[in-house]
């Protein structure tokens, strides 16, 4: 195996455990930013005097899940920054979470970083994230690389009303009991390796040795265990009003010229949209690339290929 | 205790402290009040409650009168829906007269906690048409700054652009319908009539009236 784990401190928390996975980097300078009151941690790769690059993570994920296509980006010379959702990494835990609340961290890192327009690539809800930040704020933004961050609706089996009524009353009285309690939760701890397994359920393409190595990063080891950072009141699925048509929707006039890097391997955390849901919506000029054998995280399973890619559009 | 001799009770939602207002002492099934966007329960029993045979109480919903304000915003009417959840955990059952966006409130509630929900009154107030149907143009928020007092405005803007699609409004009609056993779940008092609304009204279970009325025909429940 190309990973090594260094024997666990016996102390908690503060133990230097690192899991070493070929090709990752740590980022070479870390800071934080104060959104409203929300203190957001930042991550940079490369020469800080280079010519800056944004990168946005999905739902879920961390800026450390670039430790290896950040670097590439890196060495062809710039500065990339990104930056852990509020809730997620070591960013901090709010009370409310919402995709606006998302995008408003999100120009805050930016203010943090230029004025200047710049490149940006945006991995699924941060591809989602950053399309609707465009849209408010074209100025700020030269290039959108957009990984699997097109919403394309999905299919659901029909279902009788009776039962379609039965499903969402456990899901709403579900979503109510774990807003009222959820904060008193703690997430399971366990070991590296159970850490690393469980990921797996949600990345199942992905290496089991880089979710290992993911896991001294996002995670924290706390007595009993590590656990994952990501706040426990975070959940799949749920309800609300919004509509994948509305992402869509609002693809067409986009401004800034984007490349769309679409996995067409269906997985857990993708959308599944084929080229037939997608180009119709795809803005004029823009680039779509859709990647056989690849799934949602492109630039994880094959980071020289998706960053050449997102290189030769962005130069 | 406030100066009209309202007694407030600090309850939990999430991570957050609400402030659960008791207008007037009583038994009996309890009338819950629920403010509109940017407003605040009232200080003491508002006249269209005195009629109320149970205890009467009212609601800040977050970041509104005496509730926590977070940092950083991130409001939703799916939250608020929690803020009355959390209320209804302490109260048991209630009838909910809401005003404005406490209306779409008590909607969605109604639909998330049918047994615990009897009777859900919609009446004009702030906030009641939310962002309209589909969302609006992107907005940049950022430029807004909270001091953490009330109203949050991250709330009022964040409130107030909400979409409600209208067959999603219908879709909790439907549940109250199905799982609360009333024939007459949803009262609509409203003479504003935003487009999720009007979708509300032409729904099987619903009826329009004058709140008197619809509190007269809760009461009698």
């Amino acid at each position: 195996m190309s990973s090594a784990v260094k024997p666990p401190a016996s102390g908690p928390s503060a133990d230097a455990t690192t899991v070493s996975f070929p090709g990752a980097e740590r980022p070479a300078r870390t800071r934080s930013v104060d959104s409203h009151g929300v203190r957001i941690a930042v991550y940079e790769w490369g020469d800080a005097d280079a010519p800056p690059l944004l990168l946005v993570h999905g739902g879920f994920d961390f800026a450390g899940t670039f430790d290896v296509f950040a670097p590439i980006l890196a060495r062809a010379g710039h500065r990339v920054v990104s930056w852990d959702h509020r809730g997620h990494g070591d960013s901090e835990h709010t009370a409310l979470y919402s995709w606006d609340a998302d995008v408003r961290d999100l120009l805050t890192v930016l203010d943090s970083i230029t004025q200047e327009p710049l490149p940006v690539i945006g991995h699924s809800k941060g591809g989602g994230l950053v399309t609707q930040l465009i849209q408010a704020l074209p100025h700020r933004f030269t290039r959108f690389v957009n990984i699997d961050g097109v919403p394309t609706p999905r299919r659901h089996p029909d279902v009788a009303d009776r039962e379609r009524t039965r499903m969402l009353a456990k899901e709403l009285s579900g979503w109510l009991d774990h807003r009222r309690e959820g904060p008193s939760r703690v997430r399971k701890a366990g070991t590296l390796d159970e850490l690393a397994e469980r990921r797996r359920r949600m990345n199942p393409r992905l290496p089991l040795e880089w979710l290992r190595y993911l896991v001294p990063i996002g995670a924290r080891r706390d007595e009993d265990g590590w656990r994952w950072k990501l706040d426990p009141v975070m959940r799949f699925g749920g309800f609300g009003p919004w509509r994948p048509e509305w992402g869509l929707a609002r693809l067409p006039g986009l401004s800034v010229p984007m490349l769309g890097v679409i996995g067409l391997e269906e997985e857990p955390m993708g959308w599944g949209g084929r080229a037939e849901d997608i180009e119709p919506w795809a803005p004029r000029g823009s680039e779509l690339q859709f990647l056989e054998g690849v799934g949602h995280f492109a630039h994880i399973e094959e980071p020289e290929r998706v960053a050449r890619l997102s290189l030769d559009f962005l130069s | 205790m406030s100066e009209a001799g309202v007694v407030t009770r600090r309850i939990r939602a999430g991570k957050l402290e609400l402030a659960l207002h008791t207008l007037r002492e009583g038994s009996g099934r309890a009338l819950l009040w629920l403010h509109g966007l940017g407003e605040r329960s009232p200080d003491a029993l508002p006249e269209l409650a005195s009629g109320w045979p149970g205890p009467v109480y009212a609601l800040d919903f977050t970041g509104h009168g005496d509730s926590e304000v977070p940092a950083g915003g991130g409001y939703s009417a799916e939250l608020l829906m929690g803020d009355v959840d959390a209320a209804l955990h302490t109260l048991g059952e209630a009838t909910l007269l809401g005003r404005g966006l406490g209306a779409y409130a008590a909607l969605l509630i109604a639909g998330g906690r049918p047994t615990r929900v009897r009777g859900a009154i919609l009446c004009d107030g702030h906030g009641i048409t939310g962002g309209g149907p589909e969302p609006g143009g992107s907005m940049p928020i950022g430029l807004l700054s909270g001091e953490g007092t009330a109203p949050d405005p991250f709330a009022l803007v964040e409130l107030s652009r909400d979409p409600r699609p209208p067959d999603y409004a219908t879709t909790f009609v439907r549940q109250a319908n199905e799982l609360s056993g009333l024939s007459r779940p949803i009262t609509v008092c409203c003479r504003e009539r935003p487009e999720w609304l009007r979708a509300v009204e032409g729904e099987p279970g619903v009826e329009r009236a004058e709140p008197e009325e619809a509190l007269a025909y809760y009461a009698g429940l």
